[in-house]
């Protein structure tokens, strides 16, 4: 008798530190690579530490001189420019061409699984192998995209990658690409699972396609909509792989973004200090995204109710 | 084609094969570049592109796949992307079912914030934590190795939300019984919650494997040597090899080598793909 009596104590006073148990690896990893760092590079932005200037290699106290240094600097403000220009034209371009595809695809037609491929296979290419292969159809005289434009009737400047006008706007195009067909599969299984009466009724009352896609289908898959720009912004912030091989940030820093700055910042210039204060400038922007979507996604809840 | 799908009336009608021929422009479009690099990465290395002349070349061949080997050591690359994208994928699957299953089987204290402070990496992603996660790495003394790159990964807010989520949809029934079956708690994981929820569990693993396999930015960052180089992190640095070039056929070549192992499981699991893309992604 004992033994099961000691056992079956020893199992109820054992369960209540299982749970805790079994998430303390996530726990710990998470808190290792997102809690502490956030915590590190917020104290580290508050101190002046360049590693490749002998003076400044011990880290000293100045507040926020990071933050105003950065924000009294054009290169930055330029940098937070292009940013905002990147994240605000590349997002909604790529969601309205999502949707588009998805609109277009949303058929039984035989063949239309090649459409739907085309559009989805550059969200799983890498990056860096997209950016290689745009930066053939960038290049001036023989690049494809030229010889395109050119059929459009385009006599502007050729180099793209190398211009300061046309840089920032070449890796949006590619982002745009690269992205598109990644917001297009979220519309694609929304519509699948949007009620066909509603539709039915409204063909009964005389609706185009084009009423019933304004007035049924957009308003239906609002949540939808609301998803895919969060990922599509934030995403957007992050997507900086393609510059490395592209631009590098150039000409004269005319396509160098946050992210890309901040890698800049911390290993070409090896100013620890600056980079943490852009780490946290960054957060800011990501939280900012994702704050405003919570709140437009709970207020629309509401409007149902 | 049957009547039922084509639409009645001259207009619609017209209206129809409009968007068809629209759909087929843009598809054609999307694809051109990955059409293009392949042709282009067959073309014979003695016939450089020229104006007008970036399609085939007279002959089709496989030299600059060879060659592009010979320059860098790729096969080294995909050895390493291998490994990291495994080691990420082993351990995930792990520690994302155990936390899972913890948050929603067992009530406990602190359950709420616990979640939220893991779900804080949903909120702040480890890309932008490319910095101080360099000082981590360096500190572990895990500089330029594959563990460096895989290791902030090995915790998943997005993977312990879906499994909870998956987890959830399980019949209290179900789980009831088990526990007056007498299983244990690995038990009720195995046999009880686990078997309905392998879906998430492969969909989930579908888009860590594509992720990490596409990743960049911090290989680069904390690798400085072939030993720990992934594909992609290798590509950039060869094409940014002197010799290199405008040797497009090379270079695309070698692009199309970085791409080809998910391109070609891609075009075979395609639905699985985008099934578990959606699902990934979709709350």
């Amino acid at each position: 008798m004992a033994p099961t009596i000691v056992t079956t104590r020893k199992r109820k006073r054992r369960e209540p530190i299982l749970p805790y148990l079994l998430i303390l690896p996530t726990f710990i990893f998470v808190a290792m690579f997102t809690a502490w760092p956030t915590l590190l590079a917020l104290y580290q932005s508050f101190f002046r530490q360049r590693l490749n200037i002998a003076r400044f290699r011990e880290p000293t106290f100045i507040g926020l001189g990071n933050y105003t240094a950065l924000f009294s600097d054009d290169r930055f403000l330029l940098v937070l420019k292009n940013t905002l220009i990147y994240v605000v034209v590349t997002a909604p371009i790529s969601i309205i061409l999502g949707f588009l595809f998805a609109v277009l695809i949303n058929r039984t037609i035989k063949g239309i699984g090649l459409a739907r491929l085309a559009f989805f296979q550059p969200t799983i290419l890498p990056m860096v192998s997209a950016a290689t292969i745009w930066m053939f159809f960038f290049t001036p005289d023989y690049g494809l995209w030229n010889t395109f434009l050119q059929y459009l009737g385009y006599n502007g400047p050729q180099n793209w990658t190398g211009n300061p006008d046309l840089a920032l706007i070449a890796i949006m195009i590619v982002a745009i690409w690269k992205n598109a067909g990644y917001y297009m599969i979220f519309y694609l299984a929304g519509m699948q699972s949007l009620p066909t009466d509603v539709y039915e009724a409204a063909v009964l009352d005389g609706a185009n396609a084009w009423q019933m896609m304004w007035y049924i289908t957009l308003p239906l898959l609002r949540r939808t909509t609301l998803f895919v720009s969060t990922i599509a912004f934030i995403g957007a912030f992050q997507l900086v792989d393609h510059i490395f091989v592209l631009t590098k940030g150039g000409p004269s820093r005319a396509s160098t973004v946050l992210l890309y700055y901040l890698w800049q910042m911390r290993f070409e210039n090896q100013d620890v200090g600056k980079a943490a204060a852009l780490t946290i400038i960054l957060i800011i922007f990501l939280l900012l995204f994702t704050v405003t979507n919570f709140a437009l996604s709970e207020r629309k809840e509401d409007a149902y109710a | 084609m049957p009547d039922a799908v084509t639409p009645r009336g001259f207009w619609s009608r017209l209206m129809f094969w409009l968007l068809l021929l629209v759909t087929a422009l843009l598809a054609l479009l999307w694809a051109v570049p990955v059409i293009w690099a392949f042709v282009a990465s067959t073309r014979p290395p003695s016939e450089p592109l020229g104006r007008g002349d970036v399609w085939f070349g007279s002959y089709l061949t496989l030299e600059n796949y060879t060659r592009a080997m010979s320059l860098a050591p790729f096969k080294l690359y995909y050895i390493n992307t291998i490994v990291i994208v495994l080691m990420i994928l082993g351990v995930q699957l792990i520690t994302i079912t155990l936390a899972g299953f913890a948050f929603a089987h067992f009530r406990f204290m602190g359950k709420k914030l616990l979640l939220f402070f893991i779900l804080l990496q949903l909120m702040i992603p480890t890309t932008a934590l490319l910095a101080p996660n360099f000082s981590t790495i360096r500190a572990l003394g895990l500089f330029d190795t594959r563990l460096a790159i895989a290791i902030p990964y090995f915790g998943s807010a997005f993977g312990t939300f879906l499994m909870r989520q998956a987890f959830l949809e399980v019949p209290r029934d179900l789980v009831d019984a088990g526990i007056i079956d007498g299983c244990n708690w690995l038990q009720l994981l195995r046999h009880v919650y686990l078997p309905p929820s392998k879906s998430m569990l492969v969909a989930f693993g579908l888009s860590s494997v594509v992720w990490h396999w596409n990743e960049f930015l911090w290989p680069l960052v904390v690798t400085n040597s072939d030993k720990s180089r992934p594909l992609t992190a290798g590509l950039v640095r060869f094409t940014q090899l002197g010799e290199i070039g405008a040797q497009w056929s090379l270079l695309t070549a070698a692009t199309l080598l970085v791409v080809a192992p998910l391109f070609i499981l891609f075009l075979i699991f395609q639905r699985q793909f985008i099934q578990s893309f959606v699902h990934s992604g979709l709350k």
